[in-house]
C-alpha cells in the first residue's frame, strides 16, 4: 500500500474464543465468541459492523463461507469476502479491510477465523486435510506432508548455514516460556531444549515439539480509520504499513529453499511504515514449524542469514531480550487452528501495543512487526503496528 | 481413511508425462520461444508465456536438493512404508521434482548425492523414482 495511507487505519478491537480442546463449540461458534469479544472492547454496535472477511475451514468446509459467517453472526454487510491464502490469510484481509475502508467500500469491518480443530475432527483426518496443500499429481503420490515439506526447508538451512537441531528446539523453548505467560494458552506446561529433542520424530529433522498445536480456537479484530478509532473506548493499533509478496503454491515449485517472499513484503511493509527493522520492538512472526520463524527473522532483515539460529538460542529472541518474537506463544504453543493460528499474532502484537500485560509485557512496545505466511512458506504479508498514527 | 496408495492421475496438462512414465521415460517441457524449460507441465511456459512447448526427455540423472525421512506417515495409505525418503531432486537438465529415494542406502542420503531414476510399478501404472548413485558403505 501506498505510504499516505501510513497511520490511516487502526485495529480497535480483538478476541480470542476458548482455545485449546472446546468440545461445546462449533467452528462458528468459535468465530462468533472471538467477534463478540473483540467488538465489546470498542463500544461499536453489531449494526456498526458494515464488512466482514474470513479466511476457510477444514473442519466446516462451506463453500461461501463469509457468507455463512455472516449468515451466522446476523449481518447483512455491504462487504464482504473468504480470502484463502493459507495461513498468509489473516494479515492479507488486514490489507483488503484497509483498502475496503480507504476506498469508502466499508467504515467498520470484523475480521475473523477459527476452526475446531482439536475436537471437531480425527487427528488423522487433520493430518490428511492439510495434505492437499500438497500437490495432488507430482507431491502426494510421494506420501510427502507438511510437516515433511518443512523438515526439507531445515535441512536444506542446515546444511547451506549450518543451523542445528539444537537451534530448532531453542525456538520451541523459547515460545513455550512465553505461551506460560498468557492466560489462555493451549499449552500450560514447561519443555526444555532435551524434551523437544527426545519428542517423537516426525519428518526429520522435525519432532512432535517442533510442529505446531492443533487446536480449537478462533480469533477476530475490528478495522476501521484512524479517524472513527478515536471515538472508541479501545485503545487503538494503527497500521503503519503492510505488504504482501507471493511465489509458488507447491515447494516443488518454490523458486529456492533458502530465500522465499517474507523479504519483499517485509520490504514493502517498512518502506510504507517508513521504518527499518532496528526500530521494531516486539516481533510475532508465524511459527507453523521451528524453522519457519527462524527463516522469517531472516528474511525480514533483524539478522544476518544464517544467524536466525543463534538469535533464538542466546536470548535475544526472549521476552527482555532485543527483540521479544512471539509473546503470545504461537503456533506451537500457544494455538493452531487453520487461519486463526497466524490471527493471534496480530492480536498480541496489538495487545503488546496496548501495554498491562504483566509479566508478559515487552516494555515500552511501541512499534510491532507481524509475519503470516501461508503454503509452504508460499504467500507472505507482513505488517507493522504502532500505538500512535504516526 | 483411503488405504491404497495415491496412483497418478493424468490430465490434459500431464497425460503425455504419465504415458511416458509407463513407458519407463521422464519427460520434462522446454519452450521453443526462450528454451526454459520447466518440470510441473502446464499449457503455457512459467517464464515467457509462449505456447510453443516440446516434450524433451529427461537423463535421469541428478542430485539431491534437500530431503526428510518421514517417521509419521501423512496418510493411512503410508503408514506401512515408514521410515521413507521424500526428496526434492535438481535434474540435470535444471528444473527441480518431488520424489522418493528409494532403494539401498535411501535412509543414509544427503544433501547433494547423485541420484538415477527408476521406476515403481503401482497397480498397473508406473511412478518416477529415484535411488542413491552410490550407496554409503
Amino acid at each position: 500500500m501506498n505510504k499516505l495511507a501510513s497511520g490511516k487505519i487502526a485495529i480497535v478491537g480483538v478476541g480470542e474464543s476458548d482455545i485449546g480442546k472446546v468440545p461445546g463449540m462449533t467452528g462458528l461458534g468459535l468465530n462468533a465468541q472471538a467477534a463478540k469479544r473483540a467488538l465489546d472492547e470498542t463500544g461499536l454496535k453489531v449494526s456498526d459492523i458494515d464488512g466482514v472477511l474470513t479466511a476457510y475451514s477444514f473442519t466446516e468446509p462451506y463453500f461461501m463461507l463469509g457468507s455463512v459467517l455472516c449468515e451466522y453472526l446476523g449481518i447483512k454487510p455491504r462487504y464482504n469476502a473468504s480470502i484463502v491464502v493459507g495461513g498468509g490469510s489473516p494479515a492479507v484481509m488486514l490489507k483488503h479491510a484497509a483498502e475496503a475502508i480507504l476506498a469508502g467500500s466499508a467504515e467498520t469491518i470484523l475480521v475473523c477465523a477459527g476452526e475446531n480443530r482439536a475436537t471437531g475432527q480425527s487427528r488423522d483426518s487433520a493430518v490428511s486435510a492439510l495434505l492437499a496443500v500438497g500437490h495432488p499429481y507430482f507431491e502426494q503420490p510421494y506420501g510427502g506432508s507438511i510437516p515433511g515439506f518443512y523438515a526439507m526447508i531445515a535441512q536444506r538451512h542446515m546444511h547451506v548455514y549450518g543451523t542445528t537441531r539444537e537451534h530448532l528446539a531453542n525456538i520451541a523453548v523459547n515460545t513455550r516460556r512465553h505461551a506460560l505467560l498468557h492466560p489462555n494458552a493451549h499449552m500450560k506446561s514447561a519443555i526444555t531444549v532435551e524434551d523437544v529433542l527426545s519428542a517423537k520424530p516426525i519428518a526429520d529433522p522435525l519432532g512432535m515439539l517442533d510442529c505446531c498445536l492443533i487446536s480449537d480456537a478462533g480469533g477476530a479484530f475490528i478495522v476501521t480509520s484512524a479517524e472513527r478509532a478515536k471515538d472508541l473506548k479501545s485503545k487503538p493499533a494503527y497500521l503503519l504499513g503492510i505488504g504482501e509478496h507471493h511465489t509458488h503454491e507447491h515447494l516443488m515449485c518454490a523458486p529456492s529453499l533458502t530465500e522465499f517472499g517474507a523479504k519483499q513484503s517485509g520490504e514493502r511493509a517498512y518502506a510504507m511504515a517508513g521504518v527499518t527493522p532496528s526500530d521494531i520492538d516486539v516481533a510475532q512472526l508465524y511459527d507453523c514449524f521451528s524453522i519457519v520463524p527462524l527463516i522469517e527473522l531472516e528474511e525480514l532483515g533483524f539478522c544476518e542469514p544464517g544467524e536466525g539460529g543463534s538469535f533464538f538460542s542466546d536470548g535475544r529472541a526472549s521476552i527482555g531480550g532485543k527483540l521479544p518474537i512471539n509473546t503470545h506463544g504461537g503456533m506451537l504453543s500457544h494455538a493452531h487452528a487453520g487461519a486463526a493460528g497466524g490471527l493471534f499474532g496480530i492480536i498480541e502484537g496489538v495487545r503488546q501495543l496496548r501495554g498491562g500485560l504483566g509479566a508478559r509485557q515487552v516494555k515500552d512496545a511501541e512499534l510491532a512487526l507481524v509475519h503470516n505466511e501461508g503454503g509452504i512458506l508460499s504467500s507472505h504479508c507482513t505488517l507493522i503496528l504502532a500505538n500512535k498514527p504516526n | 481413511m483411503e488405504k491404497q496408495l495415491p496412483l497418478p492421475v493424468a490430465n490434459a496438462d500431464s497425460a503425455v508425462y504419465w504415458k511416458s512414465a509407463n513407458e519407463e521415460k521422464l519427460v520434462i517441457r522446454r519452450c521453443n520461444s526462450c528454451g526454459e524449460k520447466h518440470f510441473m507441465p502446464r499449457y503455457l511456459c512459467p517464464v515467457c508465456w509462449s505456447d510453443d512447448l516440446v516434450w524433451i526427455e529427461a537423463s535421469g540423472k541428478g542430485t539431491v536438493h534437500s530431503f526428510t525421512v518421514v517417521r509419521r506417515a501423512s496418510s493411512p495409505a503410508f503408514a506401512g512404508r515408514t521410515p521413507y525418503v521424500v526428496a526434492l531432486i535438481d535434474l540435470a537438465e535444471g528444473p527441480r521434482m518431488m520424489t522418493n529415494i528409494v532403494g539401498n542406502g535411501a535412509l543414509e542420503v544427503r544433501v547433494g548425492d547423485g541420484v538415477r531414476l527408476e521406476f515403481e510399478e503401482r497397480d498397473g501404472a508406473k511412478l518416477p523414482q529415484f535411488s542413491l548413485e552410490k550407496v554409503r558403505s
